[in-house]
C-alpha cells in the first residue's frame, strides 16, 4: 500500500499527515507535486488542509484546477480512495468531486478548537476501524466550514448515507443549531461527507492532529488506520 | 508613467525624512560632498532609530549575551541557541506597533510576515509564533476596530502560513489608548549545521532578488516607525506596508529547498527600509560592497524612482549571495514555486555601495560609515522628580467579600478567559502542541526527541512605570517560573522593548533601568539574551505608554513525560503553596481594577528565591511528581486558585493563612502545585531541602470552590466563576 500526499502551492498540512502515515502507522508514503499529473501507483491519496493558493478567489477554487487534479479524479473514478482534510475537502468540493460548498464560518471567524464528531457511517474503507457509536474527539482550524447545499441535495445526501460526520455533543446527541457543538454553522451539522461509492471522503477535522498519546488525543488515529489498512486490502484483493 | 518630481536636498527637506541637521553634516563629512536625494533617503532610513538602535545600543551592551547554549548572539536576523539532539532553535520578538495603531489588521500582519522571515532567513524552519498584544481600555475611541483588526492580522498571517501561534499575553491599559503595542515572537528549528548568515562575502558573488515586486508601499515605513503619532499620524496609512501570507508561505519553501542546494552564500529579508537595509547590512556585516543594478528589479508599476526602489516596504521579497556560477540552479528552485528571480548586482571589494540606474550612476556610498559606525547617542537621563512620591505605600482596602472581588477581577478583560483570541489563531498545526495557549508556557513536541520546548512571554507595564529596574528583573523571574511550571530549563531570552520617545530624560531613565533590571535578573539566571528589538517614540501627543519591555523566553524539557498542566486534574490531589507571602500591593491588579489606584512600589524580586523556586519546580516535574503547577503573578493566591479550576470545571478545599486583601497580594516567588496523596511527602522533603518555603493547603475536588482564610470561609461554584471568566471578553467586545 502506497499513501500520496498532494502539495499545493499553500499546503501546511502536508508534513503533518505525512507523519502520521509515515512514522505513526509505517506506511510508504510520498509527497505528490500539485504540477505533476501523476500519483506515482498511490493507493490512498490525501488532500491536507492548508490555504491553496493562499485560498484566494475562494477556498480551494484555483488549487481544483491543478494538473494534479486531473489525475486524482481519474483514481477517484477507478474506486481509489481519496480523502479530503480541512482545505483538501474545500479542494474536492470545488473539483466536483463531492456535492456542495463551504461558506465562511457562521461568526465570520476562523476557529480553532475541539469539536465532537458522530460517524454515521462505520463500513466505510475510512471509518470501519472506529468504534461504533464512540463520539470523536477532534479539533478543527478553519474560517470557511460551513457546509451548505440545498434542501433537496441534502436530503438525497443523507438518503444515500453520503453523510459520514456530524459535530455533536459529547454526548453524540444533535445540535445543529447551538455555536457551542456546531462550530461553523454547517447544514444539518454536517462535518464531512462521502461519495456514493464511499471511496473519496471530504471533512473539516484534522484527524491528523489527534494520532499521537504525547498531544493529549488519539481519536484520529483509527481513521487514517481504516484509510491505510482498507487501501492493503484493496492491493490484496486486486493481486487476487 | 509618473516620476515622482524629487525635492532639493537641503538640512530642511534632511530634516522632513527624519535626518537631523548634525545627522546631515556628518553625512557630508563621509561623503565630502553634497547627497543626492536618493543617498540622503538612504542614510535617513538606516540612521533611523528603528534601523541604527542609536539611542539604544550603549545601553543594550548590558545584555549577558553568551551561554553555553548560544549558536549565534544579537546581531543577526534572530539569535540561535543549541537544544540538543543535533538541532538549534532561533528565535526572535519584534514590534510592530506604529502601523498597527495607523491600519490594525495590514499592520499586525506584516508584523508576523516579518518575524517570520527574521527566523526562515536563518535557514530554520518556524514551527511557533506567540504574540503579546497590548491595548487600550475597550471603549477607547476605535480600540475595538482596533482589537478586531490586530487579532485577526495575527491570525490571518500565521494561519495561513500553517505555523501555529500557541502562546502570548494580552493586556489593556489606558496608557495604550493611542498607541497599542504589538509584538510578535517566532521561533524556528534547524540542524545545527544548517544555520545560514546575513553577510555578504565573495567579490563577483551574484546577489539575486527573490519574491514579490517593488511597489510604492510601506515607503519610509522605519522613518515612519521612529517618529510620535499626532493629530496627522492618519496621513502616514500609505507608509504601511500590506501583507499577503501565502507568499510568504511559498517563499519559505522556496529559501528552506534553496538553502539545501548549498548555493547561497548569505541571505537576508527585506524589511524595515528593505533593499536598502537587506544589502546594506549583509554588505556591512561581510565588510564587503555592492553594486546594484536598478534597472534589474522586480517592480509592481514602472517609474519607480531609485529612492523608492530603495525605501519600498513591499513585503515578501529577499536578497540573498550566491556562489557564482551557481544562480541556474537557485533561479530553477524558486521557479518552481512560482517565484520571480532577478539578479540586481554583486558583491564587490569597494566598501562602497554603489547604484547603477539609466545608464547612470544613482548613488555611490560607503557602507560601514552609514551601517557598522552610524551615529550613537548618549540622550539625557532624569529619574523622575516624584519617584518619592510614586512608591509611597499605597492604603489597602480590605475586601468586604473575597468572593465578590474575586468574581470581579475574572470579569476584568485584563483576567477574563482569552479564548475569543486564541480560538481565531491555529494552535495545532504542525502537530507538535502539547500544551497551547492558556498554560503558564506553551509546550511543543521537539519530534523524534522525548524533549519538548517550552515559551512564555511576560511583562507587567504597571510594575515597570513605578520601578523598571524591578519591574524588567520582575519579567525575567515570572518567564522563569512560567517555563519551570512545565519543567523547563531556559536557554535564552528575546525581548521587545517598547517606550516612549527616548529624547525626553525620563523615558531615557525608564529605559536605562529596564535593561538594567533585565540583565540583572539574565545574569542571576544565566540567561542568555540572545536577540530582541527596540520600539521607541510609543507616544500619542506628548504622552508616553508605560515602559514595556516584554520578554520572550524559551527552555528545554527534557522529558515531556510527566509535565504538568496549569489545571487541576484529580480529585483528591493535594495542593501545594510554595514560596513566601508578603502583602505586597505596589501597582497591583487588585488596587488597579478594584479600587483604580495606582500607587507604590512593585514587589520585591529576589533572584535567589526564584532560582530556589525554579530548580525545585523543574525537579519535581523531572520526578513526575506533579499534577498542576500554576505561578503566582497578577492578581496574587486567589485569581491563580481560580484558574487552576477551570480547564476541567474541579473544584478545590483550601486554607490559607491569607486574610481578606492578602489574598490578591501580588508577591513574587510563589506557585501553586498539586500532586498524588503520595507524592505529597516526597513534594515537601524537596522543598524543605530546596530551601523553599511550602505548605500543603487542602485538596482538589467537588465542583466548588471553597477558601478558609482566617477564620472565614467562602464558597464559589467553579462552574459560575466559569461562565464570568469565559464570558467577560466577548461581551466587553459587544459580541
Amino acid at each position: 500500500m502506497k499513501a500520496g500526499v498532494v502539495v499545493f502551492p499553500g499546503s501546511n498540512c502536508d508534513h503533518d499527515v505525512y507523519h502520521v502515515l509515515k512514522h505513526v502507522l509505517g506506511q510508504e508514503t510520498s509527497f505528490l507535486w500539485h504540477q505533476d499529473d501523476d500519483l506515482q501507483g498511490s493507493d490512498l491519496v490525501v488532500l491536507p488542509g492548508g490555504f491553496a493558493y493562499g485560498d484566494y478567489l475562494r477556498a480551494g477554487a484555483l488549487a481544483a484546477l491543478s494538473p494534479v487534479m486531473g489525475a486524482v479524479r481519474r483514481h477517484a473514478e477507478a474506486g481509489g480512495l481519496v480523502l479530503g482534510i480541512c482545505n483538501g475537502f474545500q479542494v474536492l468540493l470545488e473539483a466536483g468531486l463531492l456535492p456542495g460548498a463551504m461558506r465562511r464560518n457562521q461568526n465570520l471567524r476562523f476557529l480553532c478548537r475541539d469539536v465532537y464528531l458522530k460517524t454515521e457511517r462505520n463500513d466505510l474503507p475510512f471509518t470501519w476501524k472506529l468504534p461504533a457509536g464512540k463520539v470523536m474527539r477532534i479539533p478543527i482550524a478553519h474560517g470557511e466550514g460551513n457546509y451548505e447545499d440545498s434542501p433537496e441535495r441534502l436530503d438525497a445526501l443523507e438518503a444515500n448515507g453520503q453523510v459520514v460526520f456530524r459535530y455533536v455533543t459529547p454526548e453524540g446527541a444533535r445540535a445543529d443549531d447551538d455555536p457551542q457543538w456546531n462550530p461553523n454553522g454547517a447544514a444539518r451539522g454536517i462535518a464531512g461527507i462521502c461519495n456514493p461509492g464511499g471511496n473519496v471522503l471530504g471533512m473539516m477535522p484534522h484527524p491528523e492532529r489527534c494520532s499521537e498519546p504525547i498531544l493529549g488525543n488519539t481519536d484520529g488515529l483509527a481513521l487514517l488506520a481504516s484509510a491505510v489498512e482498507a487501501g492493503s486490502r484493496v492491493l490484496l484483493e486486486t493481486a487476487r | 508613467m509618473t516620476v515622482l518630481q524629487e525635492p532639493l536636498v537641503s538640512a530642511e527637506t534632511a530634516r522632513s525624512i527624519g535626518l537631523n541637521r548634525e545627522e546631515f553634516e556628518r553625512l557630508k563629512k563621509i561623503l565630502g560632498r553634497e547627497p543626492n536625494w536618493t543617498e540622503l533617503g538612504i542614510t535617513s532610513a538606516l540612521w533611523s532609530e528603528h534601523c541604527s538602535y542609536k539611542s539604544s545600543k550603549i545601553y543594550l551592551r548590558e545584555f549577558p549575551t553568551e551561554g553555553p547554549h548560544v549558536v549565534q548572539g544579537p546581531g543577526e536576523n534572530a539569535g540561535v541557541v543549541d537544544i540538543g539532539y543535533g538541532w538549534v532553535a532561533v528565535f526572535k520578538m519584534e514590534s510592530h506597533n506604529h502601523p498597527s495603531f495607523i491600519e490594525p489588521y495590514q499592520g499586525s500582519m506584516t508584523g508576523v510576515g516579518g518575524i517570520l522571515r527574521d527566523i526562515f532567513t536563518m535557514g530554520a524552519r518556524p514551527i511557533a509564533c506567540m504574540d503579546a498584544l497590548r491595548f487600550g481600555e475597550i471603549d477607547a475611541p476605535r480600540m475595538r476596530s482596533l482589537i478586531d483588526g490586530v487579532v485577526r492580522g495575527v491570525g490571518d498571517y500565521g494561519n495561513c502560513m500553517g505555523i501555529p501561534t500557541v502562546g502570548g499575553e494580552t493586556g489593556f491599559h489606558r496608557c495604550y489608548n493611542g498607541n497599542i503595542l504589538v509584538n510578535a515572537f517566532a521561533l524556528g528549528i534547524a540542524r545545527h549545521d544548517e544555520v545560514f548568515h546575513a553577510r555578504a562575502s565573495g567579490a563577483g558573488n551574484p546577489l539575486l532578488y527573490v519574491g514579490s515586486r517593488t511597489g510604492r508601499d510601506g515607503i519610509h515605513g522605519a522613518t515612519m516607525a521612529s517618529e510620535s503619532f499626532d493629530a496627522e499620524s492618519e496621513q502616514k496609512r500609505p507608509t504601511v506596508q500590506v501583507g499577503d501570507p501565502f507568499t510568504e508561505k511559498i517563499l519559505l519553501e522556496a529559501c528552506l529547498e534553496a538553502m539545501r542546494t548549498g548555493a547561497i552564500v548569505a541571505i537576508q529579508d527585506m524589511g524595515a527600509a528593505g533593499l536598502t537595509s537587506s544589502t546594506f547590512e549583509m554588505a556591512g556585516r561581510g565588510g564587503t560592497g555592492l553594486r546594484l543594478d536598478l534597472d534589474h528589479v522586480p517592480l509592481r508599476q514602472p517609474g519607480l524612482t531609485p529612492y523608492e526602489m530603495m525605501l519600498s516596504e513591499s513585503q515578501e521579497r529577499m536578497v540573498l549571495v550566491a556562489k557564482k556560477g551557481r544562480e541556474e540552479e537557485l533561479e530553477q528552485v524558486f521557479r518552481r514555486w512560482g517565484l520571480e528571480v532577478a539578479k540586481i548586482g554583486e558583491v564587490t571589494d569597494t566598501g562602497h555601495a554603489v547604484l547603477l540606474w539609466h545608464g547612470g550612476t544613482a548613488a555611490d556610498i560607503p557602507i560601514r560609515p552609514l551601517t557598522e559606525e552610524a551615529p550613537v547617542y548618549r540622550r539625557p537621563v532624569a529619574e523622575p522628580s516624584d519617584l518619592a512620591e510614586r512608591w509611597r505605600a499605597p492604603e489597602v482596602p480590605q475586601p468586604a467579600d473575597p468572593r465578590q472581588a474575586l468574581e470581579r477581577l475574572l470579569a476584568t478583560p485584563e483576567f477574563a478567559s482569552k479564548a475569543w483570541i486564541t480560538t481565531q489563531y491555529d494552535h495545532t498545526v504542525r502537530t507538535n502542541t502539547v500544551q497551547g495557549p492558556g498554560g503558564d508556557a506553551a509546550v511543543l513536541l521537539l519530534k523524534g526527541t522525548p524533549a519538548g520546548l517550552a515559551m512564555t512571554c511576560d511583562v507587567n507595564p504597571v510594575y515597570c512605570y513605578f520601578d523598571p529596574r524591578r519591574g524588567g528583573a520582575q519579567a525575567v523571574a515570572e518567564a522563569m517560573r512560567n517555563l519551570a511550571c512545565v519543567g523547563a530549563e531556559p536557554v535564552g531570552l528575546t525581548d521587545c522593548l517598547n517606550f516612549g520617545n527616548p529624547e525626553r530624560p525620563e523615558v531615557s531613565w525608564q529605559f536605562r533601568e529596564a535593561i538594567r533590571g533585565i540583565s540583572e535578573a539574565c545574569r542571576a539566571f544565566g540567561v542568555p539574551v540572545i536577540s530582541g528589538n527596540v520600539s521607541f517614540y510609543n507616544e500619542t501627543e506628548g504622552a508616553s505608554i508605560y515602559p514595556t519591555p516584554a520578554v520572550a523566553m524559551v527552555g528545554v524539557i527534557p522529558d515531556l513525560a510527566g509535565v504538568p498542566e496549569a489545571s487541576f486534574r484529580n480529585a483528591g490531589d493535594r495542593i501545594v503553596l510554595l514560596g513566601e507571602d508578603r502583602s505586597e500591593f505596589g501597582g497591583s491588579a487588585y488596587l488597579r481594577l478594584l479600587h483604580d489606584l495606582e500607587q507604590g512600589r512593585p514587589p520585591a524580586v529576589d533572584l535567589d528565591a526564584e532560582l530556589r523556586l525554579a530548580r525545585l519546580l523543574r525537579s519535581l516535574v523531572a520526578r513526575g511528581l506533579l499534577s498542576t503547577a500554576h505561578d503566582l503573578s497578577e492578581g496574587g493566591f486567589l485569581i491563580s486558585l481560580a484558574e487552576a479550576c477551570f480547564s476541567r470545571l474541579l473544584g478545590a478545599r483550601v486554607e490559607v493563612p491569607l486574610a481578606g486583601a492578602d489574598l490578591f497580594s501580588e508577591s513574587q516567588g510563589r506557585a501553586i502545585v498539586a500532586c498524588a496523596a503520595a507524592a505529597l511527602g516526597p513534594v515537601l522533603r524537596a522543598a524543605e531541602e530546596a530551601g523553599v518555603p511550602a505548605r500543603e493547603i487542602g485538596e482538589v475536588g467537588g465542583d466548588v470552590l471553597e477558601v478558609r482564610s482566617a477564620g472565614e470561609t467562602f464558597r464559589a461554584p467553579v462552574a459560575g466563576l466559569h461562565e464570568i471568566w469565559s464570558t467577560a471578553l466577548p461581551k466587553a467586545l459587544g459580541l
